[in-house]
C-alpha cells in the first residue's frame, strides 16, 4: 500500500484532516484540484463562528464550540511548526439587527439552544447605545446586536498556506492539479486521476467540497451537497474602525474590511453581480455609515458547500468500508476539530468524537 | 523632504502648482502623479494603517495599491492619477479612519 490515507481534496478541510493524521504518525497523500476547481478555502469569510449554528441540532452547536475552543492552540502549533503566523481574534462577534422584532426572535431561539447546551452559550444582547460604546462607527439604523463571546475570526488564507506547509513538513505528499475520476476497492483503495495518476491507499477521505457530489455516489455515499454563492467586497486598508466581526463586515488583521455575503442558489456560478454587490454595500453602509467613503479594491464570488440541513456530513461508506466522507459548510471554524478530533474517528479509537447525528442516515427517504 | 531624487524628468511640460502634505510643489502638467512626486523627491507617500510602515510606488500600473494618496477626501492611487493645476494632496488616512 502506497499510503495509509489518501485525502481527496486539498482545501482547508482536507488539509486539516491530513495534518491530524500525519501528527498521529500515519502516511498521507493529498490530491488537490487546480485553479479551475471551486475553492471555498480561498474565497470564504474567515469567521471562527459559533452563534446561530445548530439552532435545530445542538450537537452542531457544541461541535462548533469544541473547535472554537481549541482553535488558538491548533493555530499556534501550526504557526510554531512553520514560522508562519495565523492571525486570529476570539474576542466575540456580533449578530447585528436592524429591527427589534428580528433581534427578539433570535434571542428566543438562542435561549432555547442555550438550555439544550446546559447553559454553555455565553451571549449578551446589546442595545444601540451599548453597542455604540463597543463600536463607535455603528450606524443609527442598527437597533442592537447579539454579542456572542465564543465567536471570532481568522485570516483564512494564511491558515491555508501554513497548513499546506506543515502537512508537507510532516512528510505528507500533496499532489496538485489532480482531478480524481474514479475510486475503486479491489483490495485496498485504488484512486485514479484524469491525468493517469494512480494512488493506492489503505483508507480514503473524500473532502472534495462540491466535487463530492460527483465522486461520492461512486464510493457509496449520497453526498447531497449543493453550491450556494456568496459574493464579498474588500475595502482599502484602513485604520482600525471595526472592533469585532459580524456576518455583515469584519476588519481583517491587515486593515482591509471584508463585506459579506450574499446567499444565492445559482448553481456552479461563482461570478459577481452588480445587484449582489450593491446590496452588500448598502447593508454595510447601513451598519457602518463611514464605509460609504471607503474605496473598494476587490470583489469576488465563492461557493459554499451545503448539505440539505446545513450541517456537516461525517460518514463511513458501507459499500466501501475505509472510505469516509467529510464535508461541511464551515471549514474554517471546524479546522481545529478536523485536525485534532476527527482523526480519532477515522482511526476508530476510543477517543472518537460522537458524530452519529452527522451521518448520512438523516437523509434517508422514509 | 529630500530634494535629490534618483528619478529624472524627460520633458519640458508646463509646470503647475500642487500641494503635497502641506508642501508646495511645481509638477509637470499632465504627468503621472506618482512619477512626478518621485521626481520631486517624495519617496514615502504614506504609512500603512496597521503597522505604520512607510510605503511608496511599487508597481506603477494600478495593481499594488502602495502609492495611495488622498485627494478631495478620497483615497486614490497616485500612479493612476494625472497631475492637474491646484491639486491638494494629503497622505492617505493621515488623520485616522474615514473621518
Amino acid at each position: 500500500m502506497e499510503t495509509d490515507y489518501a485525502i481527496i481534496g486539498g482545501g482547508i478541510v482536507g488539509l486539516s484532516v491530513a495534518w491530524g493524521l500525519l501528527r498521529r504518525g500515519r502516511t498521507v497523500t493529498v490530491l488537490d484540484g487546480d485553479d479551475g476547481s471551486f475553492r471555498a478555502s480561498r474565497g470564504n469569510f474567515g469567521l471562527v463562528w459559533v452563534q446561530s449554528k445548530g439552532m435545530n441540532q445542538p450537537r452542531y452547536a457544541s461541535w462548533s464550540q469544541q473547535s472554537a475552543a481549541i482553535w488558538a492552540d491548533f493555530a499556534n502549533e501550526v504557526a510554531g511548526n512553520t514560522g508562519q503566523p495565523i492571525p486570529l481574534e476570539q474576542n466575540g462577534g456580533y449578530d447585528l439587527h436592524f429591527s427589534e422584532e428580528t433581534l427578539e426572535a433570535t434571542v428566543a431561539k438562542y435561549e432555547k439552544l442555550k438550555a439544550q447546551l446546559g447553559g454553555n452559550y455565553p451571549y449578551e444582547v446589546l442595545g444601540h447605545n451599548a453597542l455604540r460604546k463597543e463600536e463607535p462607527h455603528i450606524g443609527p439604523k442598527v437597533v442592537g446586536a447579539i454579542l456572542h463571546h465564543q465567536d471570532g475570526h481568522a485570516n483564512p488564507l494564511k491558515l491555508l498556506k501554513a497548513l499546506a506547509a506543515d502537512v508537507r513538513r510532516m512528510g505528507g505528499h500533496v499532489l496538485v492539479g489532480k482531478t480524481v475520476t474514479d475510486v475503486s476497492k479491489p483490495d485496498g483503495f485504488h484512486i485514479t486521476c484524469a491525468d493517469g495518476t494512480i494512488v493506492t491507499s489503505g483508507k480514503v477521505v473524500l473532502s472534495a467540497g462540491l466535487g463530492a457530489a460527483q465522486l461520492g455516489p461512486k464510493m457509496g455515499f449520497k453526498a447531497p451537497v449543493r453550491p450556494q454563492r456568496g459574493q464579498v467586497l474588500i475595502t482599502e486598508k484602513l485604520p482600525k474602525m471595526i472592533n469585532r466581526p459580524s456576518l455583515i463586515a469584519r476588519q481583517v488583521d491587515e486593515g482591509g474590511i471584508q463585506i459579506g455575503a450574499t446567499n444565492e442558489e445559482v448553481g456552479l456560478d461563482d461570478k459577481v453581480t452588480q445587484t449582489g454587490l450593491s446590496g452588500l454595500a448598502a447593508e454595510a453602509i447601513a451598519a457602518y455609515p463611514a464605509l460609504a467613503r471607503a474605496q473598494l479594491v476587490r470583489s469576488w464570488g465563492a461557493l459554499r458547500v451545503l448539505s440539505p440541513d446545513g450541517l456537516p456530513i461525517y460518514q463511513q461508506s458501507t459499500e466501501m468500508p475505509g472510505a469516509f466522507l467529510v464535508t461541511c459548510h464551515s471549514g474554517i471554524t471546524l479546522a481545529a476539530a478536523h485536525a485534532r478530533l476527527l482523526p480519532e474517528w477515522l482511526e476508530g479509537t476510543d477517543a472518537a468524537p460522537d458524530l452519529e447525528v452527522f451521518s448520512e442516515d438523516r437523509f434517508s427517504v422514509s | 523632504m529630500k530634494t535629490a531624487s534618483p528619478f529624472l524628468e524627460l520633458d519640458n511640460e508646463p509646470r503647475v502648482n500642487v500641494v503635497f502634505d502641506g508642501n508646495a510643489l511645481s509638477l509637470p502638467e499632465g504627468a503621472n502623479l506618482a512619477a512626478a512626486l518621485m521626481a520631486a523627491g517624495v519617496n514615502v507617500f504614506r504609512h500603512t494603517p496597521v503597522s505604520g510602515a512607510p510605503r511608496g510606488p511599487f508597481c506603477m500600473m494600478g495593481a499594488c495599491f502602495d502609492c495611495l494618496v488622498e485627494i478631495d477626501g478620497t483615497t486614490k492611487q497616485a500612479c493612476m492619477t494625472v497631475v492637474t493645476d491646484g491639486l491638494e494632496i494629503t497622505r492617505a488616512h493621515r488623520d485616522g479612519a474615514l473621518t
